[in-house]
C-alpha cells in the first residue's frame, strides 16, 4: 500500500518543531508499524535527509520503549497492543497517518518523537519497591501463604510497561494510572504492607512535583493502555493516600 | 600451562562456594564508602548486581543505553526461572539441577561454576517474593510450577508469560531504593564505548551520551559488564533492536579473553519470518511446549495442499501427521532441549516438510490440549456427557489462562487464531552462551573488569536450558559477584579516588572521539543496516543450525570483505552532538563485523559437534551431535588486531563429579 505520512520533526528540546510530509510505497500489510518506519528512515538516510528519530527497543510489546501518538491514539487504532505490535493492516491503501510524540508538561520532548519519561523514573525513586537487603537469608518463599486471587491482581497490576501511554491520552496528562497500578502491586501482597503508607505518600508527592495533572475520571488512559491496567487501580490508590492521610 | 587459570577453589564440590566465601577476603563497611564500582548495562545480572553492591555500601554507577533501566531485554523473557527448591515433591535437588544443566550444556561447562548456580538457585525464589515479585500461586496460596525442556522434574517458577518483566522489575525496584539513597548513580541514554585501564588493571570507562553526543570519563575501581549476549550479530533474532556486543568486544580488545563464541541458542519456538522488510524476530515462550505438540504433515502432497491454501491442518487427520519430536525422542517428546527441537525442526523443513509459503514452519498444535483440559473440567465441574463444543469452551479458558498473552501475541502478529488453528513456528537466534572467559570470581582477563549474565560464556557450555538465563544473570548480580568482588577491592581500600585526568584516559577518550568523527565525516554509499544485513545473512547461512568446514572458510573471507567495505563505504547521517541513533548503530555494528568474524573461525577450529554448534562433518548416524572427547575444553581468544590473528587458549573442562555420557534424550 502507499501511504502519506504527517510527523512531528523537532531537532532537539529548544526547538519549536513542525509536522512534515512524507510519502512511503510498497508497504506490506504484514509490516509491523515500526517496519514502517525503517522503510521510511532507510528512504532518507539514502537520499541525505536526516532519518526521524522514535524510541524502540524490544519490538515485541514489553519492554515499554515505544511511544507515538498515531492518529490521535496512544500506540495507533489497535487495542491492546503497543506501537511496535501494531501491524498495517489496520491502515488502507491511500491513508494518511499523523504521528505525534507522547505529549505532556512531564515528558518533553528530547528529538521528533522521542520523549523524556525520566518523571515515571523518579515517581518510582520514591517509592516503587519493599525495603528488602540481598541477603540469601529472607524467609523461605513458601512461608508467607499468598492467596492466588490476591497474586493474580497484584500480577495484573504489575503487568504495567510504564510506556506513558496513560499521561498521554489524558486530557490533564494524568500519571494516576502508572502510579496506581505499582502502588497496587505492592497494596495487594502482604510482603508490601509495612510500608505502604510511606509509599503511597511518597509516591504521590513525586508526581506531582513532576508536573503531571490530576485525575478527573475520563478513563481514556485505560482504553488506550497496551496492557489493560484497570481503572481499579486508580480507585486503590486513592484509598491507600486517603487511609495513609488518616493514619499520618 | 595455559594462561588461563579458572581459580577454583580445592575440596569437594558440595562445599567448594560455602568455604570460598568463608576464606574471601572483605572490605569493612566504612570502606566501601570509598570504593566506586561501574556496572554496564541494567538487566537481570547489572540490576540485581548494582542493587546489591549498593547496598553493601559501595558507591555504584549504572549505565543503560535505554531511557530507564527497566527496559533491559532481560525484559522479554517469557516462561519462567529454575530453582532446585523441589517444592513439588518431584526429586528436585541441586544435585539435579546441576546435573541437568552440564547434561543439557553437553558437558562443555565449568562444574564449579555450575553447582554454585544450582546452590544459590533457591536464594534467588526467596529473595524475589521478598522483594514483592507476584508469581504465579497455586488455590492454597503456595508458589506454582511449571516443567521446561530437557529435564524430568517442574522446578520453573513463572509469572504469567511475562517472568523476566517481573524478575526485572524486581531488580529495578532494589536499584530504586538505592538511587533514592544516593548509593546509585544511574546514566540511562548512555553507552559505554571503551574500557580504560591503568597499570593494567580496569580502572574506568569512556561513555557517551545518548541525547547529547557528549563523550564522558568515569573511573572506578572496578568495572563490570553486564550488557548480555550478541545474538543480533545475526541481523534477525529475537533480541531488542539495540542489543549489542560492544561493551564485552571493548573489553575483548582491551584484553579481556573471548569464550566459545561459536555457541549460540537458536530457540525452536518462534514466530516465522514474513518478509525482507523483517526487523526482528518474535519468541514464542518455551513454555508453550508444555501442552502444545510439534508437527508436520506426513505426505508431501498435504504439504503442497496446505502451502497452496487448498488443505488446512485442521483437516488433517492424526495418521496424516507427524509428530516427529514425539517419534524420534519418546522419552522427553516434546519436551527435549532447545538445539535437538531446533535441528529436528530444520530437518524436516530441509526435506520439504516446511508448512508456510517460504518452507520455514512447522506446526505447534493446542487441539489435544484443550479437550484434555476441557474433558478434566467437564469432571471437576460435574458436567456428564459433556458436548464436544463445551469441552471446547472449558479447555479453551484454562488454556487462556495459562497462555493467554501468548497467544494474543501470535495472534496480533500473524492474523490467526491460535485457539483455531495450529501456531506456526521455526527457529530463530536467541541467546549466546558465549562470551568473555571469566574465571570462579567472574572476573575476566583484565584485572578488576568483572561479566556476569549472558555477557560471559561459564554457566551453559553449548546450550542453555529453558528457564535458566534468568537465574543465572540473578545467581550472578544477587549472590556470587557482590561475594567475589571484596576479596579484588580489599586491595583498594588505600587507593582512593581514581583521577580521570591522566593520560590513560585521554587515550581511550581520544580513540573514542576519532572513531565518532570518521564515522560523520566518511558519507559513504551505504546505510548501517545494510551492512548489518548482509552480515546477518552470513551469518545464518553459514555459522546457522549447522555448519561445515568450507561454508564457515567462505563466511570468514565474505565478513572481512565486508568488513573492509563498510569503513570504506559506511553512511551515517547527522551530527556528533546530537540524538543520533543512526551513528550509536555504526559502532555496534563495526563491533559485530569484527566478532562475526573470530565467531566463525571459533566454529572452524571446533571440530566436533556440541549442543547448539552442530557441524555437519560430525553426526551420529541418526543425525545427532556427536561430541569428540579431545574437544573437552573452552576455546578462550585472546585479540591480536585482526580477528584472523587471534590467538587460542584452551582450558580443559574436568568433570569429576558427574560422568560424561552420550547426551541421550529418547
Amino acid at each position: 500500500m502507499n501511504l502519506t505520512l504527517k510527523i512531528w520533526r523537532q531537532s532537539d528540546a529548544n526547538d519549536k518543531g513542525k509536522m512534515v510530509d512524507y510519502k512511503v510505497t510498497e508497504i506490506s500489510e504484514h509490516m509491523s508499524f515500526l517496519e514502517m518506519m525503517d522503510v521510511l528512515n532507510e528512504q532518507l538516510i539514502n537520499k541525505g535527509e536526516e532519518p526521524v528519530a522514535f524510541d524502540h527497543d524490544c519490538r515485541e510489546g514489553i519492554c515499554g520503549m515505544c511511544s507515538m501518538f498515531i492518529n490521535g491514539e496512544a500506540h495507533g487504532p489497535d487495542r491492546g497492543v503497543t506501537t511496535c505490535q501494531l501491524h498495517m493492516r489496520m491502515f488502507n491503501d491511500g491513508d494518511t497517518i499523523t504521528i505525534e510524540p507522547f505529549r505532556a508538561k512531564a515528558f518533553p520532548v528530547i528529538k521528533d518523537l522521542v520523549v523524556d519519561r525520566g518523571a515515571f523514573d523518579r515517581i518510582q525513586h520514591a517509592g516503587g519497591y519493599i525495603s528488602v537487603n540481598t541477603s540469601g537469608n529472607t524467609q523461605d518463599a513458601n512461608a508467607t501463604l499468598i492467596s492466588k486471587h490476591a497474586a493474580d491482581e497484584a500480577m495484573d497490576a504489575a503487568t504495567c510497561i510504564g510506556c506513558g501511554a496513560c499521561v498521554a491520552s489524558c486530557k490533564n496528562a494524568s500519571a494516576m494510572l502508572f502510579v496506581g497500578a505499582k502502588v497496587s502491586q505492592y497494596a495487594l501482597l502482604p510482603q508490601g504492607q509495612v510500608e505502604a503508607v510511606d509509599r503511597v505518600k511518597n509516591m504521590v508527592a513525586q508526581m506531582d512535583l513532576e508536573g503531571f495533572g490530576n485525575c478527573t475520571n475520563t478513563g481514556a488512559c485505560e482504553v488506550e493502555c497496551p496492557k489493560g491496567i484497570s481503572l481499579e487501580n486508580i480507585a486503590r490508590m486513592n484509598r491507600e493516600f486517603l487511609s495513609a492521610n488518616v493514619k499520618g | 600451562m595455559s594462561v588461563l587459570d579458572s581459580k577454583v577453589p580445592k575440596g569437594p564440590l558440595e562445599t567448594k562456594w560455602t568455604d570460598y566465601k568463608n576464606h574471601i577476603d572483605l572490605v569493612n563497611p566504612a570502606n566501601k564508602r570509598n570504593i566506586d564500582i561501574i556496572v554496564v548495562g541494567t538487566g537481570l545480572a547489572g540490576g540485581s548486581a548494582a542493587a546489591t553492591l549498593a547496598e553493601l555500601g559501595y558507591n555504584v554507577k549504572t549505565f543503560c543505553y535505554q531511557d530507564s533501566p527497566r527496559r533491559a531485554h532481560s525484559i522479554a523473557a517469557q516462561g519462567g526461572i529454575n530453582a532446585a527448591k523441589n517444592y513439588q515433591g518431584d526429586g528436585d535437588s541441586t544435585y539435579r539441577l546441576f546435573y541437568d544443566t552440564v547434561k543439557g550444556g553437553d558437558y562443555r561447562s565449568r562444574e564449579a561454576n555450575v553447582y554454585r548456580l544450582a546452590e544459590v538457585s533457591a536464594n534467588i525464589i526467596d529473595q524475589c517474593v521478598a522483594q514483592g515479585v507476584p508469581f504465579a500461586r497455586e488455590y492454597g496460596g503456595l508458589l506454582d510450577n511449571r516443567s521446561f525442556g530437557g529435564v524430568l522434574v517442574s522446578r520453573t517458577f513463572y509469572a504469567k508469560g511475562q517472568t523476566g518483566q517481573q524478575l526485572l522489575l524486581g531488580a529495578y525496584s532494589a536499584m530504586n531504593r538505592q538511587i533514592a539513597r544516593g548509593k546509585i548513580t544511574p546514566y540511562n541514554r548512555h553507552e559505554m564505548l571503551d574500557v580504560v585501564k591503568v597499570d593494567g588493571k580496569a580502572r574506568g570507562i569512556i561513555a557517551r551520551n545518548l541525547v547529547t553526543g557528549e563523550i564522558e570519563r568515569h573511573s572506578a575501581h572496578a568495572v563490570v559488564i553486564a550488557s548480555g549476549g550478541y545474538g543480533n550479530v545475526y541481523f534477525l533474532s529475537t533480541n531488542a533492536m539495540g542489543s549489542n556486543v560492544t561493551a564485552s568486544w571493548k573489553i575483548h580488545k582491551k584484553g579481556a579473553f573471548f569464550a566459545n563464541p561459536c555457541y549460540t541458542q537458536i530457540h525452536p519456538t518462534c514466530i516465522p519470518r514474513s518478509g525482507d522488510y523483517q526487523s526482528k524476530l518474535t519468541l514464542m515462550s518455551e513454555s508453550l511446549r508444555n501442552d502444545g505438540r510439534i508437527w508436520v504433515p506426513k505426505n508431501l502432497d498435504d504439504v503442497k495442499a496446505i502451502r497452496e491454501g487448498k488443505k488446512k491442518p485442521t483437516d488433517l487427520s492424526e495418521d496424516e501427521r507427524d509428530y516427529y519430536l514425539e517419534r524420534r525422542y519418546p522419552a522427553f517428546g516434546n519436551l527435549v532441549p532447545r538445539d535437538v527441537a531446533s535441528r529436528a525442526a530444520k530437518e524436516r523443513c530441509d526435506a520439504g516438510y516446511g508448512v508456510n509459503a517460504t518452507g520455514e514452519a512447522v506446526y505447534l498444535d493446542f487441539a489435544a490440549a484443550i479437550e484434555r483440559y476441557g474433558k478434566e473440567q467437564a469432571k471437576i465441574h460435574g458436567i456428564n456427557n459433556a458436548s464436544a463444543e463445551k469441552i471446547y469452551e472449558l479447555g479453551a479458558a484454562i488454556v487462556k489462562a495459562k497462555y493467554g498473552n501468548l497467544f494474543q501475541m501470535y495472534e496480533k502478529i500473524v492474523d490467526q487464531d491460535p485457539y483455531k488453528t495450529p501456531m506456526m513456528i521455526y527457529p530463530a537466534v536467541h541467546y549466546t552462551m558465549g562470551g568473555v572467559w571469566v574465571d570462579y570470581n567472574l572476573m575476566t582477563t583484565i584485572p578488576g573488569c568483572y561479566a556476569i549474565g549472558e555477557a560471559n560464556f561459564s554457566d551453559h557450555g553449548a546450550n542453555r536450558l529453558g528457564a535458566s538465563a534468568l537465574m543465572q544473570g540473578l545467581a550472578d548480580g544477587y549472590f556470587v559477584l557482590p561475594y567475589t568482588i571484596g576479596d579484588y577491592l580489599s586491595n583498594d581500600i588505600r587507593t582512593g579516588k581514581i583521577p580521570t585526568d591522566t593520560p590513560e584516559f585521554d587515550a581511550a577518550e581520544k580513540e573514542v572521539t576519532d572513531r565518532i568523527n570518521f564515522f560523520i565525516s566518511n558519507k559513504g554509499e551505504h546505510s548501517v543496516d545494510y551492512y548489518h544485513k548482509k552480515l546477518g545473512k552470513i551469518m545464518w547461512d553459514k555459522c546457522g543450525m549447522s555448519r561445515n568446514a568450507e561454508g564457515l572458510k567462505t563466511a570468514i573471507n565474505e565478513i572481512s570483505e565486508l568488513r573492509k567495505d563498510f569503513w570504506k563505504n559506511v553512511n551515517v547521517p547527522g551530527t556528533t552532538t546530537e540524538y543520533n541513533e543512526q551513528l550509536a548503530k555504526a559502532g555496534r555494528v563495526a563491533d559485530f563485523l569484527e566478532l562475526g568474524e573470530l565467531f566463525a573461525k571459533d566454529a572452524l577450529v571446533r571440530e566436533e559437534s556440541a549442543g547448539g554448534h552442530f557441524r555437519e562433518e560430525h553426526q551420529t548416524e541418526e543425525g545427532e551431535a556427536k561430541r569428540l572427547t579431545e574437544f573437552q575444553f573452552v576455546s578462550a581468544w585472546e585479540y591480536k588486531g585482526e580477528p584472523k590473528d587471534a590467538v587460542l587458549h584452551k582450558e580443559d573442562l574436568v568433570y569429576e563429579n558427574i560422568e560424561v555420557k552420550e547426551r541421550s534424550y529418547k
